[in-house]
Protein backbone atom coordinates (compact mmCIF):
# COMPACT_ATOMS: atom_id res chain seq x y z
CA UNK A 1 0.00 0.00 0.00
CA UNK A 2 2.90 2.50 0.60
CA UNK A 3 1.75 5.77 2.66
CA UNK A 4 -0.49 4.49 5.38
CA UNK A 5 -0.70 8.07 6.63
CA UNK A 6 -0.77 11.71 4.46
CA UNK A 7 -1.34 14.83 6.03
CA UNK A 8 -0.99 17.67 3.38
CA UNK A 9 -1.11 21.02 5.27
CA UNK A 10 -3.57 20.77 7.91
CA UNK A 11 -4.95 24.10 9.64
CA UNK A 12 -6.89 24.53 12.88
CA UNK A 13 -8.05 27.42 14.61
CA UNK A 14 -9.67 27.71 17.65
CA UNK A 15 -10.72 31.30 18.01
CA UNK A 16 -7.12 33.32 17.78
CA UNK A 17 -5.10 30.69 18.66
CA UNK A 18 -3.82 28.56 15.54
CA UNK A 19 -3.21 24.94 16.76
CA UNK A 20 -2.24 23.69 13.37
CA UNK A 21 -0.42 25.88 11.02
CA UNK A 22 0.26 24.05 7.69
CA UNK A 23 1.23 20.41 9.10
CA UNK A 24 2.62 18.32 6.84
CA UNK A 25 2.87 14.15 7.61
CA UNK A 26 3.86 10.91 5.80
CA UNK A 27 3.82 7.46 7.65
CA UNK A 28 4.84 4.35 5.51
CA UNK A 29 3.74 1.19 5.59
CA UNK A 30 4.99 -0.76 8.66
CA UNK A 31 6.73 2.31 10.11
CA UNK A 32 6.39 4.53 13.22
CA UNK A 33 6.33 8.04 13.33
CA UNK A 34 6.29 9.88 16.40
CA UNK A 35 5.25 13.64 16.80
CA UNK A 36 7.64 15.26 19.30
CA UNK A 37 6.41 18.69 20.60
CA UNK A 38 5.58 20.19 24.28
CA UNK A 39 2.06 20.68 25.17
CA UNK A 40 -0.04 22.42 23.08
CA UNK A 41 2.24 22.09 19.91
CA UNK A 42 -0.87 20.83 18.70
CA UNK A 43 -0.04 17.04 18.56
CA UNK A 44 -3.87 15.87 19.97
CA UNK A 45 -5.18 18.26 17.64
CA UNK A 46 -3.42 16.35 14.45
CA UNK A 47 -4.40 13.23 15.66
CA UNK A 48 -7.72 14.02 16.40
CA UNK A 49 -7.80 15.41 12.93
CA UNK A 50 -6.59 11.87 11.61
CA UNK A 51 -8.75 10.37 13.58
CA UNK A 52 -12.03 11.92 12.40
CA UNK A 53 -12.90 13.10 15.67
CA UNK A 54 -11.96 16.75 14.66
CA UNK A 55 -12.94 18.63 11.26
CA UNK A 56 -9.78 20.84 9.97
CA UNK A 57 -10.08 24.47 8.84
CA UNK A 58 -7.68 23.93 6.24
CA UNK A 59 -5.84 21.12 4.39
CA UNK A 60 -6.68 17.57 3.71
CA UNK A 61 -5.62 14.20 4.88
CA UNK A 62 -5.58 10.51 3.89
CA UNK A 63 -5.48 7.29 6.27
CA UNK A 64 -4.67 3.84 4.73
CA UNK A 65 -5.45 5.63 1.43
CA UNK A 66 -8.78 6.96 2.68
CA UNK A 67 -9.57 10.76 2.92
CA UNK A 68 -10.83 11.72 6.60
CA UNK A 69 -13.16 14.32 4.98
CA UNK A 70 -15.06 12.09 2.43
CA UNK A 71 -15.54 9.04 3.81
CA UNK A 72 -14.59 9.37 7.65
CA UNK A 73 -16.69 5.74 8.34
CA UNK A 74 -14.04 3.91 6.01
CA UNK A 75 -10.96 6.06 8.19
CA UNK A 76 -12.58 4.78 11.55
CA UNK A 77 -12.76 1.24 9.99
CA UNK A 78 -9.27 1.27 9.51
CA UNK A 79 -7.45 2.80 12.67
CA UNK A 80 -7.30 1.94 16.29
CA UNK A 81 -7.21 5.23 18.64
CA UNK A 82 -6.26 5.22 22.14
CA UNK A 83 -6.11 8.52 23.45
CA UNK A 84 -3.98 10.54 26.39
CA UNK A 85 -7.34 10.19 28.42
CA UNK A 86 -7.76 6.31 28.61
CA UNK A 87 -11.46 5.81 26.50
CA UNK A 88 -12.70 2.97 28.77
CA UNK A 89 -16.06 2.72 30.50
CA UNK A 90 -15.33 3.23 34.28
CA UNK A 91 -18.34 1.12 35.28
CA UNK A 92 -17.94 -2.14 32.80
CA UNK A 93 -15.02 -4.73 33.36
CA UNK A 94 -12.39 -4.80 31.09
CA UNK A 95 -13.38 -7.88 29.05
CA UNK A 96 -17.29 -5.94 28.66
CA UNK A 97 -15.29 -2.74 27.36
CA UNK A 98 -13.37 -4.82 24.71
CA UNK A 99 -16.77 -7.09 23.80
CA UNK A 100 -18.44 -3.75 23.47
CA UNK A 101 -15.91 -2.05 21.21
CA UNK A 102 -15.77 -5.17 19.31
CA UNK A 103 -19.46 -5.32 18.77
CA UNK A 104 -19.81 -1.52 17.38
CA UNK A 105 -16.78 -2.45 15.13
CA UNK A 106 -19.16 -5.22 13.87
CA UNK A 107 -17.12 -8.12 14.52
CA UNK A 108 -19.71 -10.03 15.69
CA UNK A 109 -20.88 -11.67 18.72
CA UNK A 110 -18.48 -14.71 18.63
CA UNK A 111 -15.46 -13.04 17.20
CA UNK A 112 -15.96 -10.15 19.34
CA UNK A 113 -15.81 -12.55 22.45
CA UNK A 114 -12.84 -14.20 21.75
CA UNK A 115 -10.52 -11.20 20.73
CA UNK A 116 -11.82 -9.48 24.35
CA UNK A 117 -10.51 -12.69 25.85
CA UNK A 118 -7.06 -12.62 23.63
CA UNK A 119 -6.45 -9.32 24.28
CA UNK A 120 -7.07 -9.36 28.06
CA UNK A 121 -4.35 -12.52 27.95
CA UNK A 122 -1.93 -10.44 25.86
CA UNK A 123 -1.78 -7.35 27.77
CA UNK A 124 -1.65 -9.00 31.10
CA UNK A 125 -4.95 -7.85 32.19
CA UNK A 126 -6.60 -11.78 32.17
CA UNK A 127 -6.94 -11.58 36.13
CA UNK A 128 -8.48 -8.15 36.10
CA UNK A 129 -10.57 -9.02 33.17
CA UNK A 130 -14.04 -9.48 35.33
CA UNK A 131 -13.86 -6.52 37.42
CA UNK A 132 -15.26 -2.92 36.70
CA UNK A 133 -12.60 -1.18 35.07
CA UNK A 134 -12.93 1.73 37.91
CA UNK A 135 -10.71 -0.24 40.23
CA UNK A 136 -7.89 -0.46 37.63
CA UNK A 137 -4.42 1.46 38.35
CA UNK A 138 -3.87 3.87 35.73
CA UNK A 139 -1.36 1.52 34.05
CA UNK A 140 -3.90 -0.93 33.86
CA UNK A 141 -6.47 1.22 32.55
CA UNK A 142 -3.88 2.49 29.48
CA UNK A 143 -3.24 -0.54 28.65
CA UNK A 144 -7.33 -1.57 28.67
CA UNK A 145 -7.42 1.31 25.95
CA UNK A 146 -4.53 0.69 23.57
CA UNK A 147 -6.11 -3.62 23.43
CA UNK A 148 -9.73 -1.57 22.87
CA UNK A 149 -7.69 0.08 19.76
CA UNK A 150 -6.55 -3.38 18.74
CA UNK A 151 -9.48 -5.10 18.97
CA UNK A 152 -10.61 -5.48 15.17
CA UNK A 153 -6.81 -4.99 14.37
CA UNK A 154 -6.57 -1.92 12.28
CA UNK A 155 -3.76 -1.19 9.69
CA UNK A 156 -3.41 1.84 11.35
CA UNK A 157 -2.93 3.02 14.59
CA UNK A 158 -2.66 6.23 16.22
CA UNK A 159 -1.63 6.61 19.80
CA UNK A 160 -2.09 10.18 21.66
CA UNK A 161 0.79 10.31 24.69
CA UNK A 162 0.49 6.78 25.27
CA UNK A 163 3.04 7.11 28.44
CA UNK A 164 2.05 10.43 29.56
CA UNK A 165 1.47 10.23 33.89
CA UNK A 166 2.70 6.63 33.79
CA UNK A 167 5.58 5.33 36.22
CA UNK A 168 7.81 4.27 35.27
CA UNK A 169 7.65 0.52 35.14
CA UNK A 170 3.94 1.29 33.77
CA UNK A 171 5.57 2.74 30.84
CA UNK A 172 8.58 0.71 30.18
CA UNK A 173 5.82 -2.18 30.35
CA UNK A 174 3.77 0.25 27.32
CA UNK A 175 7.27 0.62 25.36
CA UNK A 176 7.02 -3.22 25.24
CA UNK A 177 3.69 -3.96 24.16
CA UNK A 178 4.16 -0.99 21.65
CA UNK A 179 7.39 -2.52 20.47
CA UNK A 180 5.51 -5.78 19.93
CA UNK A 181 3.07 -3.78 17.92
CA UNK A 182 5.33 -2.49 15.31
CA UNK A 183 7.03 -5.79 15.17
CA UNK A 184 3.92 -7.64 13.66
CA UNK A 185 4.25 -4.88 10.84
CA UNK A 186 1.60 -2.23 12.55
CA UNK A 187 2.03 1.45 10.52
CA UNK A 188 1.96 3.64 13.62
CA UNK A 189 1.51 7.42 14.49
CA UNK A 190 2.25 8.12 17.82
CA UNK A 191 2.25 11.22 19.79
CA UNK A 192 4.76 12.15 22.50
CA UNK A 193 6.51 15.08 24.88
CA UNK A 194 9.50 12.22 25.83
CA UNK A 195 12.69 12.34 23.39
CA UNK A 196 13.63 9.39 24.88
CA UNK A 197 10.45 7.95 24.03
CA UNK A 198 10.53 8.99 20.02
CA UNK A 199 13.94 7.72 20.35
CA UNK A 200 12.81 4.17 21.66
CA UNK A 201 9.70 3.57 19.33
CA UNK A 202 9.89 5.49 16.06
CA UNK A 203 11.97 5.33 12.93
CA UNK A 204 10.95 8.89 11.97
CA UNK A 205 10.32 12.02 14.32
CA UNK A 206 8.35 14.77 13.59
CA UNK A 207 9.32 17.98 15.70
CA UNK A 208 6.38 20.01 16.37
CA UNK A 209 5.98 23.63 17.61
CA UNK A 210 3.02 26.34 17.53
CA UNK A 211 1.05 23.80 14.75
CA UNK A 212 4.30 23.87 12.27
CA UNK A 213 6.90 20.87 11.79
CA UNK A 214 10.29 22.46 12.97
CA UNK A 215 12.37 19.35 12.06
CA UNK A 216 12.00 15.91 10.85
CA UNK A 217 14.45 12.96 10.88
CA UNK A 218 15.68 10.02 12.38
CA UNK A 219 16.46 10.05 15.94
CA UNK A 220 20.16 9.86 15.42
CA UNK A 221 19.66 12.79 12.76
CA UNK A 222 17.60 15.03 15.32
CA UNK A 223 20.48 13.86 17.83
CA UNK A 224 23.30 15.21 15.92
CA UNK A 225 21.50 18.73 15.53
CA UNK A 226 21.07 18.16 19.11
CA UNK A 227 24.27 16.65 20.39
CA UNK A 228 24.40 13.82 22.21
CA UNK A 229 24.37 13.54 26.17
CA UNK A 230 24.63 16.20 28.30
CA UNK A 231 27.69 16.44 31.05
CA UNK A 232 25.68 18.54 34.00
CA UNK A 233 28.27 19.95 36.42
CA UNK A 234 27.51 21.92 39.52
CA UNK A 235 30.50 23.53 40.80
CA UNK A 236 31.78 23.88 44.52
CA UNK A 237 32.97 27.62 43.82
CA UNK A 238 31.13 29.62 41.95
CA UNK A 239 35.44 31.32 41.69
CA UNK A 240 35.96 28.08 39.39
CA UNK A 241 33.29 28.98 36.87
CA UNK A 242 36.12 30.00 33.93
CA UNK A 243 38.11 27.31 34.53
CA UNK A 244 35.53 24.54 34.46
CA UNK A 245 33.80 26.19 31.05
CA UNK A 246 37.34 26.08 29.34
CA UNK A 247 37.42 22.39 30.10
CA UNK A 248 34.15 21.54 29.12
CA UNK A 249 34.57 23.74 25.96
CA UNK A 250 37.38 21.67 24.50
CA UNK A 251 34.76 18.37 24.42
CA UNK A 252 31.50 19.98 24.22
CA UNK A 253 29.26 20.20 20.71
CA UNK A 254 28.43 24.08 20.76
CA UNK A 255 28.39 26.03 23.79
CA UNK A 256 28.60 25.61 26.95
CA UNK A 257 25.68 26.49 28.86
CA UNK A 258 25.48 28.07 32.26
CA UNK A 259 22.64 28.98 34.54
CA UNK A 260 21.62 32.74 36.20
CA UNK A 261 24.12 32.46 39.10
CA UNK A 262 26.63 29.97 37.36
CA UNK A 263 27.29 27.43 38.97
CA UNK A 264 25.45 24.70 37.01
CA UNK A 265 27.00 24.06 33.75
CA UNK A 266 25.84 22.04 30.80
CA UNK A 267 27.22 21.00 27.85
CA UNK A 268 26.45 19.00 25.29
CA UNK A 269 28.90 16.07 24.13
CA UNK A 270 29.44 13.16 21.81
CA UNK A 271 31.67 11.28 23.39
CA UNK A 272 29.16 9.95 26.46
CA UNK A 273 31.19 8.17 29.14
CA UNK A 274 34.97 8.75 28.05
CA UNK A 275 34.16 12.55 27.66
CA UNK A 276 32.96 12.62 30.83
CA UNK A 277 35.99 10.27 32.33
CA UNK A 278 38.15 12.90 30.42
CA UNK A 279 36.45 16.10 31.71
CA UNK A 280 36.40 14.64 35.49
CA UNK A 281 40.18 13.65 34.59
CA UNK A 282 41.12 17.60 33.86
CA UNK A 283 39.23 18.92 36.61
CA UNK A 284 41.37 16.86 38.76
CA UNK A 285 44.02 18.44 37.45
CA UNK A 286 42.73 21.76 37.88
CA UNK A 287 41.58 21.46 41.43
CA UNK A 288 38.25 22.28 40.48
CA UNK A 289 35.79 20.60 43.10
CA UNK A 290 32.44 19.68 42.16
CA UNK A 291 29.21 19.26 43.90
CA UNK A 292 27.90 16.76 41.29
CA UNK A 293 28.88 15.87 37.90
CA UNK A 294 26.68 13.52 35.63
CA UNK A 295 25.67 12.26 31.93
CA UNK A 296 22.17 12.39 31.29
CA UNK A 297 20.60 12.12 27.93
CA UNK A 298 18.83 14.84 25.94
CA UNK A 299 15.60 15.83 26.63
CA UNK A 300 12.87 17.54 24.38
CA UNK A 301 14.12 20.24 26.15
CA UNK A 302 17.63 20.02 24.70
CA UNK A 303 16.56 19.78 21.29
CA UNK A 304 13.86 23.17 21.24
CA UNK A 305 16.67 24.80 22.99
CA UNK A 306 18.93 23.56 19.80
CA UNK A 307 15.86 23.95 17.38
CA UNK A 308 14.56 27.48 18.71
CA UNK A 309 16.84 28.69 20.82
CA UNK A 310 14.10 29.09 23.88
CA UNK A 311 13.27 26.33 26.29
CA UNK A 312 9.71 24.51 26.37
CA UNK A 313 8.96 25.52 29.54
CA UNK A 314 8.25 29.55 28.40
CA UNK A 315 5.20 28.32 26.50
CA UNK A 316 3.83 26.37 29.63
CA UNK A 317 1.16 29.20 30.26
CA UNK A 318 -0.58 29.45 26.15
CA UNK A 319 0.42 25.92 26.28
CA UNK A 320 -2.07 25.07 28.78
CA UNK A 321 -5.06 27.14 27.45
CA UNK A 322 -4.21 25.65 24.14
CA UNK A 323 -4.78 22.19 25.19
CA UNK A 324 -7.72 23.05 27.58
CA UNK A 325 -9.55 24.07 24.50
CA UNK A 326 -8.56 21.23 22.15
CA UNK A 327 -10.20 18.74 25.23
CA UNK A 328 -13.66 20.48 25.04
CA UNK A 329 -15.51 17.79 23.85
CA UNK A 330 -18.60 20.22 22.57
CA UNK B 1 -21.04 9.08 9.49
CA UNK B 2 -22.18 6.16 9.50
CA UNK B 3 -26.23 5.66 7.98
CA UNK B 4 -28.40 2.73 8.02
CA UNK B 5 -31.30 2.72 10.73
CA UNK B 6 -30.16 -1.00 11.05
CA UNK B 7 -27.01 -0.34 12.43
CA UNK B 8 -28.65 2.43 14.55
CA UNK B 9 -30.38 -0.16 16.22
CA UNK B 10 -28.04 -3.32 16.64
CA UNK B 11 -25.32 -0.50 18.01
CA UNK B 12 -27.99 1.58 20.09
CA UNK B 13 -28.86 -2.08 21.78
CA UNK B 14 -24.89 -2.56 22.21
CA UNK B 15 -24.82 0.96 23.62
CA UNK B 16 -27.79 0.25 25.89
CA UNK B 17 -26.98 -2.72 27.45
CA UNK B 18 -23.74 -0.71 28.31
CA UNK B 19 -25.96 1.86 30.12
CA UNK B 20 -28.22 -0.61 32.03
CA UNK B 21 -24.80 -2.67 33.18
CA UNK B 22 -23.98 0.72 35.06
CA UNK B 23 -27.52 0.54 36.81
CA UNK B 24 -25.93 -3.43 37.89
CA UNK B 25 -22.59 -2.06 39.21
CA UNK B 26 -24.13 1.15 40.99
CA UNK B 27 -27.54 0.31 42.54
CA UNK B 28 -27.59 3.22 44.46
CA UNK B 29 -29.07 5.29 41.52
CA UNK B 30 -31.82 2.64 40.72
CA UNK B 31 -32.74 2.91 44.80
CA UNK B 32 -33.10 6.65 44.29
CA UNK B 33 -34.69 6.62 40.54
CA UNK B 34 -37.36 4.56 42.49
CA UNK B 35 -37.90 6.14 45.76
CA UNK B 36 -39.03 9.39 44.11
CA UNK B 37 -42.08 8.07 42.45
CA UNK B 38 -43.18 6.22 45.60
CA UNK B 39 -43.00 9.37 47.44
CA UNK B 40 -44.83 11.38 44.53
CA UNK B 41 -47.83 9.22 45.39
CA UNK B 42 -47.57 8.86 48.92
CA UNK B 43 -47.27 12.90 49.34
CA UNK B 44 -50.01 14.01 46.98
CA UNK B 45 -52.50 11.72 47.76
CA UNK B 46 -51.98 12.11 51.29
CA UNK B 47 -50.81 16.31 51.91
CA UNK B 48 -53.26 17.27 49.50
CA UNK B 49 -55.71 14.37 49.21
CA UNK B 50 -57.53 16.10 51.52
CA UNK B 51 -57.58 19.61 50.51
CA UNK B 52 -58.31 18.31 46.67
CA UNK B 53 -61.33 16.20 46.12
CA UNK B 54 -62.46 17.02 42.25
CA UNK B 55 -63.98 13.63 41.55
CA UNK B 56 -66.42 13.10 43.76
CA UNK B 57 -66.86 9.01 44.26
CA UNK B 58 -63.38 8.12 42.58
CA UNK B 59 -61.84 10.19 44.78
CA UNK B 60 -58.66 12.25 44.83
CA UNK B 61 -56.51 9.05 45.13
CA UNK B 62 -57.68 7.69 41.93
CA UNK B 63 -57.79 10.67 40.05
CA UNK B 64 -54.55 11.56 41.25
CA UNK B 65 -52.73 8.52 39.76
CA UNK B 66 -53.05 8.94 36.26
CA UNK B 67 -51.56 12.89 36.75
CA UNK B 68 -48.70 11.09 38.77
CA UNK B 69 -47.76 8.47 36.31
CA UNK B 70 -47.64 11.42 33.36
CA UNK B 71 -45.68 13.87 35.98
CA UNK B 72 -43.41 11.03 36.74
CA UNK B 73 -42.63 9.58 33.59
CA UNK B 74 -41.95 13.30 31.98
CA UNK B 75 -39.57 14.12 34.93
CA UNK B 76 -37.59 10.84 33.86
CA UNK B 77 -36.83 12.22 30.84
CA UNK B 78 -34.31 14.55 32.66
CA UNK B 79 -32.15 11.53 33.29
CA UNK B 80 -31.85 11.22 29.55
CA UNK B 81 -30.49 14.43 29.41
CA UNK B 82 -28.11 14.10 32.45
CA UNK B 83 -26.94 10.56 31.28
CA UNK B 84 -25.76 12.19 27.68
CA UNK B 85 -24.03 15.18 29.23
CA UNK B 86 -22.13 12.68 31.53
CA UNK B 87 -21.29 10.31 28.58
CA UNK B 88 -20.01 13.39 26.05
CA UNK B 89 -17.28 14.38 29.46
CA UNK B 90 -16.54 11.27 29.91
CA UNK B 91 -13.42 9.35 27.91
CA UNK B 92 -15.04 6.86 26.15
CA UNK B 93 -16.84 9.31 23.99
CA UNK B 94 -14.24 9.23 22.12
CA UNK B 95 -13.82 5.54 21.91
CA UNK B 96 -17.55 5.58 20.29
CA UNK B 97 -16.93 8.82 17.80
CA UNK B 98 -13.49 7.09 16.65
CA UNK B 99 -15.22 3.54 15.76
CA UNK B 100 -17.29 2.85 12.78
CA UNK B 101 -20.32 2.57 14.54
CA UNK B 102 -23.66 4.72 13.68
CA UNK B 103 -23.71 8.42 14.93
CA UNK B 104 -27.37 7.94 16.45
CA UNK B 105 -26.53 4.94 17.96
CA UNK B 106 -25.37 6.72 21.56
CA UNK B 107 -28.13 8.45 21.51
CA UNK B 108 -30.67 5.74 20.99
CA UNK B 109 -28.79 3.31 23.27
CA UNK B 110 -29.17 6.64 26.11
CA UNK B 111 -32.90 6.52 25.40
CA UNK B 112 -33.34 2.82 25.34
CA UNK B 113 -31.88 2.26 28.29
CA UNK B 114 -33.72 5.17 30.23
CA UNK B 115 -37.17 3.52 28.84
CA UNK B 116 -36.01 0.41 31.11
CA UNK B 117 -36.09 3.26 33.94
CA UNK B 118 -39.18 4.00 33.20
CA UNK B 119 -40.82 0.79 32.88
CA UNK B 120 -39.20 0.23 36.80
CA UNK B 121 -41.24 3.74 38.15
CA UNK B 122 -44.39 2.78 36.39
CA UNK B 123 -44.09 -0.89 38.27
CA UNK B 124 -43.16 0.65 41.73
CA UNK B 125 -45.48 3.59 41.17
CA UNK B 126 -48.64 1.32 40.64
CA UNK B 127 -47.62 -1.00 43.25
CA UNK B 128 -47.88 1.98 45.40
CA UNK B 129 -50.85 3.43 44.14
CA UNK B 130 -52.63 -0.21 44.37
CA UNK B 131 -51.64 -0.16 48.12
CA UNK B 132 -53.21 3.08 48.63
CA UNK B 133 -56.42 2.00 47.38
CA UNK B 134 -56.26 2.99 43.31
CA UNK B 135 -57.90 0.70 41.29
CA UNK B 136 -57.93 -0.37 36.92
CA UNK B 137 -61.41 -0.43 36.63
CA UNK B 138 -61.06 -1.42 32.79
CA UNK B 139 -59.66 -4.37 31.30
CA UNK B 140 -56.49 -5.50 31.38
CA UNK B 141 -55.32 -4.49 27.91
CA UNK B 142 -57.08 -0.70 28.08
CA UNK B 143 -54.68 -0.92 31.48
CA UNK B 144 -51.36 -1.87 29.11
CA UNK B 145 -52.26 0.30 26.40
CA UNK B 146 -52.26 3.23 28.97
CA UNK B 147 -49.13 2.01 30.24
CA UNK B 148 -47.66 2.12 27.16
CA UNK B 149 -48.77 5.30 25.87
CA UNK B 150 -47.21 6.41 29.11
CA UNK B 151 -44.28 4.87 28.43
CA UNK B 152 -44.61 5.96 24.09
CA UNK B 153 -44.69 9.48 25.17
CA UNK B 154 -41.82 9.32 27.66
CA UNK B 155 -39.90 8.15 25.18
CA UNK B 156 -40.57 10.84 22.67
CA UNK B 157 -39.53 13.41 25.72
CA UNK B 158 -36.18 11.26 26.09
CA UNK B 159 -35.43 12.92 22.56
CA UNK B 160 -36.37 16.08 23.77
CA UNK B 161 -33.69 16.11 26.80
CA UNK B 162 -31.71 14.47 24.86
CA UNK B 163 -31.47 17.62 22.36
CA UNK B 164 -30.66 19.32 25.51
CA UNK B 165 -28.14 17.18 27.68
CA UNK B 166 -26.00 17.63 24.11
CA UNK B 167 -26.16 21.48 23.85
CA UNK B 168 -25.73 22.60 27.88
CA UNK B 169 -21.60 22.26 29.21
CA UNK B 170 -22.26 20.43 32.28
CA UNK B 171 -24.46 17.75 34.19
CA UNK B 172 -25.22 20.49 36.42
CA UNK B 173 -27.00 22.67 34.21
CA UNK B 174 -29.19 20.13 32.51
CA UNK B 175 -31.12 19.74 35.85
CA UNK B 176 -32.05 23.61 35.56
CA UNK B 177 -33.15 23.51 32.17
CA UNK B 178 -35.41 20.63 32.38
CA UNK B 179 -37.01 22.42 35.44
CA UNK B 180 -37.67 25.15 32.75
CA UNK B 181 -38.97 22.87 30.36
CA UNK B 182 -40.94 20.66 32.32
CA UNK B 183 -42.21 21.87 35.47
CA UNK B 184 -44.91 24.61 33.36
CA UNK B 185 -45.75 21.14 31.01
CA UNK B 186 -46.68 18.97 33.58
CA UNK B 187 -48.06 21.61 36.28
CA UNK B 188 -49.95 23.82 33.29
CA UNK B 189 -52.06 20.54 33.16
CA UNK B 190 -54.88 18.46 34.64
CA UNK B 191 -52.16 16.22 36.25
CA UNK B 192 -52.74 17.02 39.62
CA UNK B 193 -56.04 19.54 39.56
CA UNK B 194 -58.94 19.34 37.44
CA UNK B 195 -59.19 20.40 34.21
CA UNK B 196 -62.23 23.17 35.77
CA UNK B 197 -60.32 24.97 38.38
CA UNK B 198 -58.56 26.76 35.04
CA UNK B 199 -60.34 29.36 33.48
CA UNK B 200 -59.84 31.62 30.27
CA UNK B 201 -56.87 31.28 27.84
CA UNK B 202 -54.95 28.82 30.47
CA UNK B 203 -57.92 26.77 30.25
CA UNK B 204 -57.01 26.49 26.79
CA UNK B 205 -53.02 25.75 27.17
CA UNK B 206 -54.43 22.93 29.49
CA UNK B 207 -56.74 21.61 27.13
CA UNK B 208 -54.01 21.03 24.01
CA UNK B 209 -51.09 20.20 26.62
CA UNK B 210 -49.95 16.99 25.66
CA UNK B 211 -49.35 16.12 29.22
CA UNK B 212 -53.15 16.86 30.04
CA UNK B 213 -54.09 14.51 27.03
CA UNK B 214 -51.71 12.30 28.10
CA UNK B 215 -53.24 12.23 31.92
CA UNK B 216 -56.89 12.35 30.56
CA UNK B 217 -56.03 9.33 28.12
CA UNK B 218 -54.36 7.23 31.08
CA UNK B 219 -57.55 7.96 33.55
CA UNK B 220 -59.78 6.54 30.68
CA UNK B 221 -58.04 3.85 30.27
CA UNK B 222 -57.52 3.21 33.74
CA UNK B 223 -60.87 3.65 34.24
CA UNK B 224 -60.53 6.54 36.42
CA UNK B 225 -62.42 9.17 35.10
CA UNK B 226 -65.78 10.36 36.67
CA UNK B 227 -68.64 10.11 34.42
CA UNK B 228 -70.44 13.30 36.99
CA UNK B 229 -67.35 15.82 36.07
CA UNK B 230 -67.89 17.78 33.34
CA UNK B 231 -66.27 16.74 30.11
CA UNK B 232 -63.94 19.19 28.36
CA UNK B 233 -65.43 19.54 24.45
CA UNK B 234 -61.78 20.37 22.72
CA UNK B 235 -61.10 17.73 20.10
CA UNK B 236 -57.51 17.05 22.33
CA UNK B 237 -59.26 15.85 25.47
CA UNK B 238 -62.31 14.62 23.16
CA UNK B 239 -59.20 12.09 21.63
CA UNK B 240 -56.50 11.98 24.24
CA UNK B 241 -54.89 8.90 22.87
CA UNK B 242 -54.92 10.01 19.60
CA UNK B 243 -53.79 13.73 20.01
CA UNK B 244 -51.02 12.47 22.40
CA UNK B 245 -49.71 9.85 19.88
CA UNK B 246 -49.48 12.70 17.35
CA UNK B 247 -47.06 14.76 19.61
CA UNK B 248 -45.34 11.60 19.75
CA UNK B 249 -44.83 11.54 15.97
CA UNK B 250 -44.13 14.86 15.83
CA UNK B 251 -41.27 15.65 18.76
CA UNK B 252 -40.08 12.35 17.46
CA UNK B 253 -40.21 13.57 13.71
CA UNK B 254 -38.50 16.83 14.79
CA UNK B 255 -36.08 16.10 17.86
CA UNK B 256 -34.65 12.70 16.58
CA UNK B 257 -32.54 14.47 13.66
CA UNK B 258 -32.13 17.23 16.04
CA UNK B 259 -30.36 15.04 18.35
CA UNK B 260 -28.59 13.26 15.78
CA UNK B 261 -27.04 16.37 14.18
CA UNK B 262 -26.04 18.19 17.35
CA UNK B 263 -24.76 14.71 18.31
CA UNK B 264 -22.25 14.73 14.57
CA UNK B 265 -21.49 18.65 15.50
CA UNK B 266 -20.53 18.48 18.97
CA UNK B 267 -18.35 15.37 17.57
CA UNK B 268 -16.09 17.22 14.97
CA UNK B 269 -15.98 20.65 16.50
Amino acid sequence: MGEMIRATGLVKRYQKVEALAGLDLSVQEGRVLALLGPNGAGKTTAVRILSTLLKPDGGSAQVAGVDVAADPDGVRARIGLSGQYAAVDEYLTGYENLEMVGRLYGLGKQRSRERARELLERFDLAGAGDRPSKTYSGGMRRRLDLAGALVAEPPVLILDEPTTGLDVRSRQQMWGVIRELVSSGATLLLTTQYLEEADRLADEIVVIDHGRAIARGTADELKSQTGGERIEVVLTDVADRVAATAVLQAVAVGEVQADDNGRALTAAVDGGARALSGVLARFADDDIDVLDIGLRRPTLDDVFLSLTGRATADEASDAAATETTEEVPA
Amino acid sequence: MSAGPARAVTDGWIVAKRNLIKIKRVPEVLVFVLISPIMFVLLFAYVFGGAINPAGSVGYKEFLIGGIFAQTVVFGATFTGAGLAEDMQKGIIDRFRSLPMSSAAVLVGRTTSDVVYNILSLIIMALTGLLIGWRIREGVLDAAAGFLLLLVFAYAISWVMAWVGLLVPSVEVIQNASFIVIMPLTFVSNAFVPLESFSGALRHVVEWNPVSTLTQAARELFGNTDPRLPVSDAWSMQHPALYTLLWVVLILAVFVPLSVRQYQLSSSR
